[in-house]
Parts: C-alpha cells; sequence; structure tokens
C-alpha cells in the first residue's frame, strides 16, 4: 500500500460522519455484484466495492479522501438557499429545506474546501447528491462562484466533484441562471490561466454538466459514471426504446472525446495532483 | 384551438356569418357592432388573465410566428448560413447575416415547423449539439466582422436523444454560456415562444434579453417538471404556476430587459403588429448597445451574470 493511500484511511473520520450523509442501508450490499459489504471494510477502500462499484459518496468523503491529512477550512458556508418563488411542489420548498438539513446536516449541495492535494494548495468543491439530488440553485451557483472567485484572487487551481442532477427546479429561471453564472467565473479563470479540473461522478446530468462539468481545462471521470445532458430516465421515454449497455457512462465519453481519463478513487489524488503539479511547476509544500 | 380561445373563435364565426348573410344592411350592421363591441369585451376579459399555464399554451400556438417568420418580416435581406463546419447541419437552428435597418447583423434563431413533416425536419425546435456549434460559429463570424448578434429563443428544451448525447450536447451547451459572455460585440435575446433549459440558454448570454408577452423561460418544461417532482404529468398546471416562468413575472423580478406586447389573443392574432414592435424594441436596445465601448459591454454582461441569483447570507 501506498504512503498516502495509509494516510488517507487514517484521515478518515470516523464512519458516524458518513451514517449523516448517507442513508441508512446503503452500505448493506453492493448493487451492482450484490455482496455484502462491510463498513470498516468499505471506508478503508474509499467506498468502492471489491467488484470495483464505486459508491455515491459526498463531500465530507471527498475532503477526507482528496486533502492531505483531510485538513481543509471550509469556506463560504454562510452562504444558504432561501425559497424564492415560495414553490409548493409536493412539498413546500421551504420545508424542504429545512428537512434535508436537517436530515444530512448539511446546508445546500456543494461545500468549498480550501487545502492542500499532496502539497499543492487548491480550491476544492464537491457536491452532496443527498441533498435534493445535488442540484444547482443559487446558494450552490453562489458558492462555486465564490470559489472560483477566491481560486483568481489567490492564484490556486481549481477541482470540482460534481455529482448532480442538474439545477433545481424549484429555483427555476433562477437556477437556470447558475448555469450562467458559473460559466462566467469559469471564462474569468480560463483568462487568468488559472487551471480547473472536473472530476465528473455517478451522476453528473443536466445543467450541472452543461456548464461545469464538461469545462474542465482536464475532465476526468471516476468508473462507470453516468454523464449526460437529458437524463437516461428522459431520453428513455421520450425515445420509446431502452438505452443501449454502456451508454452515457465514463467509458462511452471517453471513446466519444468528452473525458481525459477515467481514474479509480484510489488513484484521484495522485492523478490530481501530479497534472497540477505538472501545470504549475512549482515545488509543493511539504 | 386552445381551450380558452373557444368562446372567442365561436364569436368570431358568428359575426362571420353575419357578416355574409343576406340581412338588410341596417340590420346587419347594427349586429355587426353589437358583436364586436361582445367580442372586445370577450377578449379583453379572457385575454388580460391569462395564467401560467394559458401563456405556455399561447406560447407554443401552432399559428405563432416562429423565427423564420420574424427574420423575414423585421429584416431586408438575409442570407442563411449552415453547418458547424465539425459534425453537420442542424435544422432546429437558423442563422445567418441579414440587413436590420440599413445595417448588418447576425440572426440566430431556433426554428420550429407548423406541417408534421416540418416539425419533423426542424425536429420540433429542440437543437442538437451541431445546432449549438453552429450558432457559436455564426456568433464568432459576427464578431470577427464586428456586427452586432440578434437571437430567437425558441425551444422546448435540447434534444433528449441518443445522438445529441453521443456528440456532446453539454460540452456544446457549456462551451458556448462561456464564449458568449466574452463576445465583443453587443448581443440581444429575444425569447419569441419557448425558453426551455439550457438548450434555450445555449444561444441567450446576452447584453439584454427582451421577452414576448406570451412567452416563458425556465429551467425546464412545466410538464417536465410535474413529471419529476410529482412522477407525473397530472401537475403540469400547477407546475406553470409555481415556476413563475412568464415575460410579466420575469419583468417583475427585473430579470429581463424588455417585455413586447401582443395583441389580445397571442402574436397569431395580428403578426404584422408584432412585427412592428419587436423591431422597435430590438433597435432601442441596438442603439444604445452600440454606443458603449466593447470592453464596458462585456464587463456589463459579466456583472450582470455575476450578481444573478437569490440566497441568504447567515454569520
Amino acid at each position: 500500500m501506498s504512503k498516502w493511500y495509509k494516510k488517507i484511511a487514517e484521515g478518515i473520520p470516523s464512519s458516524s460522519i458518513f451514517k449523516k450523509s448517507i442513508p441508512e442501508g446503503v452500505w448493506d450490499k453492493c448493487p451492482e455484484c450484490k455482496t455484502k459489504i462491510k463498513e470498516d471494510k468499505i471506508v478503508f477502500q474509499l467506498f468502492v466495492c471489491s467488484c470495483g462499484h464505486h459508491f455515491r459518496i459526498g463531500s465530507e468523503e471527498y475532503f477526507s479522501i482528496l486533502f492531505d491529512e483531510g485538513k481543509y477550512e471550509e469556506l463560504f458556508r454562510e452562504i444558504v438557499p432561501k425559497d424564492i418563488l415560495h414553490f409548493e411542489g409536493p412539498q413546500p420548498y421551504k420545508e424542504r429545506l429545512v428537512s434535508e438539513q436537517a436530515e444530512s446536516g448539511l446546508t445546500d449541495a456543494a461545500r468549498v474546501g480550501k487545502g492542500r492535494m499532496n502539497g499543492v494548495e487548491l480550491i476544492l468543491v464537491a457536491m452532496d447528491f443527498s441533498f435534493i439530488g445535488g442540484s444547482m440553485g443559487s446558494a450552490v451557483g453562489e458558492r462555486i462562484a465564490r470559489a472560483i472567485d477566491y481560486c483568481i484572487q489567490h492564484k490556486i487551481p481549481l477541482v470540482i466533484v460534481s455529482r448532480s442532477v442538474g439545477a433545481r427546479m424549484m429555483e427555476s429561471f433562477y437556477s437556470l441562471m447558475q448555469m450562467a453564472k458559473t460559466a462566467t467565473k469559469l471564462a474569468l479563470l480560463g483568462q487568468a490561466a488559472i487551471p480547473f479540473i472536473s472530476v465528473l461522478t455517478d451522476p453528473t446530468i443536466g445543467g450541472v454538466t452543461a456548464s461545469i462539468g464538461m469545462k474542465g481545462d482536464i475532465n476526468i471521470a471516476e468508473p462507470k459514471a453516468n454523464i449526460g445532458y437529458a437524463g437516461p430516465k428522459v431520453i428513455k421515454e421520450s425515445t420509446g426504446k431502452d438505452l443501449p449497455k454502456g451508454f452515457q457512462r465514463s467509458e462511452f465519453l471517453m471513446e466519444k472525446g468528452f473525458v481525459d481519463m477515467i481514474i479509480e478513487r484510489k488513484n484521484l489524488k495522485s492523478t490530481i495532483s501530479s497534472l497540477l503539479q505538472l501545470i504549475i511547476e512549482k515545488e509543493p509544500i511539504d | 384551438m386552445l381551450d380558452f380561445e373557444k368562446p372567442v373563435l365561436d364569436l368570431e364565426e358568428k359575426l362571420h356569418k353575419i357578416k355574409e348573410s343576406n340581412l338588410d344592411m341596417e340590420q346587419k350592421t347594427f349586429k355587426i357592432n353589437q358583436i364586436k363591441a361582445e367580442l372586445h369585451e370577450l377578449k379583453t376579459t379572457i385575454y388580460s388573465k391569462l395564467s401560467g399555464w394559458q401563456k405556455v399554451q399561447l406560447s407554443r400556438h401552432p399559428d405563432r410566428p416562429h423565427s423564420l417568420d420574424y427574420i423575414e418580416n423585421i429584416c431586408s435581406q438575409f442570407i442563411e448560413l449552415h453547418g458547424d463546419r465539425k459534425n453537420g447541419d442542424d435544422h432546429a437552428v437558423v442563422g445567418g447575416f441579414a440587413n436590420f435597418e440599413k445595417q448588418t447583423i447576425m440572426i440566430i434563431g431556433q426554428q420550429k415547423g407548423r406541417t408534421m413533416k416540418e416539425k419533423q425536419f426542424r425536429n420540433f425546435g429542440m437543437s442538437n449539439p451541431q445546432g449549438y456549434r453552429k450558432a457559436l460559429r455564426l456568433m464568432k463570424l459576427a464578431e470577427k466582422f464586428n456586427k452586432p448578434i440578434l437571437t430567437l429563443i425558441d425551444t422546448p428544451g435540447a434534444s433528449p436523444g441518443l445522438e445529441a448525447e453521443a456528440h456532446g450536447q453539454a460540452e456544446a451547451i457549456a462551451t458556448n454560456l462561456q464564449e458568449m459572455i466574452m463576445l465583443t460585440v453587443p448581443v440581444i435575446s429575444v425569447v419569441i415562444g419557448e425558453g426551455a433549459s439550457g438548450g434555450a440558454l445555449a444561444i441567450g448570454i446576452c447584453d439584454r434579453l427582451l421577452m414576448l408577452e406570451n412567452t416563458w423561460f425556465s429551467v425546464i418544461s412545466p410538464e417536465v417538471c410535474s413529471s419529476i417532482l410529482w412522477n407525473n404529468w397530472d401537475y403540469t398546471e400547477k407546475a406553470a404556476e409555481q415556476m413563475k416562468l412568464t415575460a410579466e413575472d420575469l419583468w417583475n423580478f427585473k430579470l429581463i430587459d424588455g417585455k413586447i406586447p401582443e395583441p389580445l389573443g397571442g402574436a397569431h392574432k395580428d403578426p404584422e403588429k408584432v412585427y412592428l414592435s419587436l423591431k422597435k424594441g430590438i433597435s432601442e436596445h441596438l442603439n444604445e448597445l452600440k454606443d458603449i465601448d466593447p470592453r464596458k459591454r462585456i464587463e456589463g454582461r459579466i456583472n450582470k451574470y455575476s450578481h444573478i441569483g437569490i440566497y441568504e447570507e447567515i454569520k
């Protein structure tokens, strides 16, 4: 086992944290190979089953896995969502926000962390699928926008781990405009020649793929992740046909030229930090 | 015909019959005036308090003018250009140089069809990635020759098909958003019908956003919103209300720069009138934008999109 791997495993906080962000029972069985999963083992394997299935983990897990010793400073937590439109839905959005926040301990579907990855100082944004499907509304958009501003201001690279169903419906036009907002900030980041690595995980769909996900200077996908614009259900409904095997999966996107590489979770940190070191050409601080 | 249009159409039919009848002149005139007054009152009642869903229906009205109708009627010349130079030519997007009030502009519009055959040819106004890439190619062309850009938005959304995904529609949309932000020429976008999702936004990053009165612009169509939140289409009408997606809603939220009036009953009732108001609206904004230094214009665009969204900041 490599040194960093051991370091990460040690750096992962107690599994109670995962209990908070992952519904109970999810860890019982691997959906792919149906093998029973032992919680302590799967944590040590960075939530990847022995068969290779990558479980859907959240921001806390990615911060633990990717930041050196799992240490980071969380930024822009003060930005929280608001029910702008008094959106009712099956459950009023206002109530839903409160209950989602209480259940998950999160305030919205994306968190921003500042820390080091094998010594490289950077901003890491990670999305939480457990919070309304990782959807992007005004608060998520603003957190990402400020994360990018921070990168420009401090000249440090940006990594975004996307896991989202797309723009959040309950904020309607405002959600759609978060695509424009994040795209604007990414355009500025590009002008400042600051590297942006986009990590696409299962699933990354809709407005998030079409604003952030596809626009990394380097696009990295976790294996077999569902990545696309229209969701598989929508495509199936409108074409009336079952989707071909492997359609919209990481491997398909790689074949079509939309991702640079497919990287297993255990190699994410070393791959990202190596890439950044190559681009930045500066000795990382140990 | 839409449900709520029926009483109006019935009365118009009645008026037509009387006009054709062989009543004596005096009686005829009397009756015609009576029905005309009735008709006016009925139209005002029905059309002045249209719900969100009714406006969505009007935005899709089969008789409504489409992009090519507007282009033909507000420009004196239009030469259509084709292809994205990468993969193909998308028929759901049309574009080319045009002469608008004695100046050359680049017009790009999402195009729907009217007959079944046309609709299929235009893929119901749902662009494929080739469409976004063609649009971007034309925008870059406009930038190169320093011509303002006008985009006409009318799409029920991006194409939910296998091909569109295989050709990377997410990448195409994302690229357009980033590129449009930095265009050095003025960009005006007008929603002329439906403005759904990233498919609409992919040609909608602009200096000025205008909407015709009976149009909508949102993250998704009310049907899909209903289907995702309630798992069926039964709540479409409710979704349309709650999404606050009409021109009036967005105007009240100060999210658009202009609302272009339509005749009672919708643009299809008197297209000539709409062409005139649209022309006037575009012309005003274009003249304002042209006087702004390109760097300032881009700054303004960046500023606008950087500040859009409502959230809370807690301490």
